[in-house]
């Protein structure tokens, strides 16, 4: 039998702020995790019970963020084990790619602090950029 | 998935209290597995929808289905699938905590006993601990213990949040996801919490004056629903195509909350996706205020001014 004992490796938030729906919330901070290296292949996501004890959320929210992400191939499920990082998935984006991405948002963000904009103004502005664009009316 | 039977379905349900009625033609089908909100203001008749629903009062008019049979008649099956929690949270007082979990045990054939302790043990809650001398946060997490215990597949809860404090509610919220994890439980809760509930529910059921506003997926809610803001000189219609629900004006703005089928694509006015507390506010305003007319496409949106 597998003991859910042992603390989550990760933890979520909800942040009501930010308008996006709680299952991208979600799917988000795991895409987060693995790209930032906080959770390897092979780790275990908290399962649905674990996330709804820690955080005000629809056990069918997290199933769908879950499902989404299997999709994505970022995880996998194993029939009455759980949910797990795959191989695949901390490798889909390389070191160099992430600090070429990195190295291009710097300029953009200095481009934006030299035309005006505070930090929170270029917040809002990425937060509105990886919305579809269909929802978006500026 | 519509031709499965419905954890909770209502036809022209209503109840009469004397010549006033408590909740008049209400038509509602909870699909099974859901958690759905039953939101109003006090006196929309959200408790005695609940209590129908338990068996407990009869309807005066229409009919109340709880997984497919009436849980008036064919009492005692139907009742043990359905689990209540009244909003008095009725516990005696004088019972320490165990005696009340083996009262509740002796009383149900499903009760899972170890469920129930657990629960308790990882609320610290002790066994030994009279009723009456527990917090009201613990009452209510007691009260909560003992209705999961019953493993009903039907739990309906009248304003389980009530008089909690923020910690107490969260503790009680996480006790009843952690429950029903599984997706086998359909539950049905009232409260005033509009935006607690934003995130833990996938059905919601909007009540006023006795009446059904909205019954429908939380999903298809937030996506048929849209804040339209115009200037009060550019924007004097309703683009094509929505329904008005509730507008407010100010000196130089007109905001609309609109019922949309396709997205808005008139450039006279901003589109805003609304969160569900502004949708429910809007519905419930007007609806107090008497103005819950609809404005079809092409009205004149200055023909609602009062």
């Amino acid at each position: 039998m597998f003991v859910e004992s042992r603390q989550p490796l990760i933890n979520f938030r909800l942040d009501p702020r930010t308008g996006l729906a709680p299952y991208r919330q979600l799917v988000d901070q795991v895409r987060q995790a693995v790209s930032l290296g906080l959770l390897h292949p092979g780790d275990r996501l908290p399962s649905v019970r674990e996330v709804v004890t820690q955080v005000t959320i629809n056990p069918n929210t997290v199933h769908r963020a879950y499902r989404e992400l299997e999709h994505e191939g970022v995880v996998e499920g194993r029939s009455g084990l759980g949910t797990f990082v795959t191989a695949s998935a901390s490798s889909r984006v390389t070191a160099e790619d992430r600090a070429v991405l990195l190295e291009e948002l710097r300029e953009w963000v200095g481009r934006a602090h030299r035309a005006g904009l505070d930090g929170d103004a270029i917040a809002a502005l990425v937060a509105v950029a990886v919305l579809p664009e269909d929802i978006v009316a500026l | 998935m519509s031709e499965a039977v419905a954890a909770l379905e209502t036809i022209g349900l209503g109840k009469r209290y004397g010549r006033r009625w408590g909740l008049r033609d209400c038509s509602v089908r909870l699909p099974a597995g859901r958690i759905a909100a039953l939101v109003g203001p006090n006196g929309a008749g959200k408790s005695t929808l609940l209590r129908m629903a338990a068996g407990i009062t009869r309807p005066s008019a229409g009919e109340v289905r709880v997984f497919g049979h009436s849980p008036q008649r064919q009492t005692v099956d139907v009742l043990r699938k359905i689990g209540y929690l009244d909003q008095e949270r009725p516990l005696y007082r004088a019972f320490r905590v165990g005696q009340m979990l083996r009262f509740g045990e002796r009383l149900n054939p499903n009760w899972d006993a170890m469920a129930a302790h657990g629960y308790l043990s990882e609320l610290g809650i002790p066994g030994n601990a009279k009723v009456g001398k527990l917090s009201v946060g613990q009452q209510a997490q007691v009260a909560m213990a003992m209705c999961l215990a019953k493993q009903p597949a039907l739990l309906l809860l009248d304003e389980p949040l009530a008089a909690l404090d923020p910690v107490a509610r969260e503790g009680l919220m996480h006790l009843l996801l952690g429950s029903v994890a599984d997706g086998q439980t359909t539950v049905l809760l009232s409260s005033h919490a509009i935006a607690d509930l934003a995130t833990v529910c996938d059905y919601i059921i909007i009540l006023s004056a006795s009446r059904v506003l909205i019954a429908d997926d939380l999903d298809y809610v937030l996506a048929s629903h849209r804040l339209l803001v115009g200037s009060s000189q550019g924007a004097s219609h309703a683009p094509a195509g929505v329904v008005v629900v509730a507008r407010t004006s100010s000196e130089r703005q007109i905001e609309l909350l609109v019922r949309v089928e396709q997205p808005v694509t008139d450039p006279t006015w901003r589109v805003i996706e609304p969160t569900l507390e502004e949708i429910v506010l809007a519905y419930l305003r007007e609806q107090s205020t008497g103005t819950l007319s609809e404005v079809r496409a092409g009205e004149s949106v200055e023909g609602q001014q009062r």
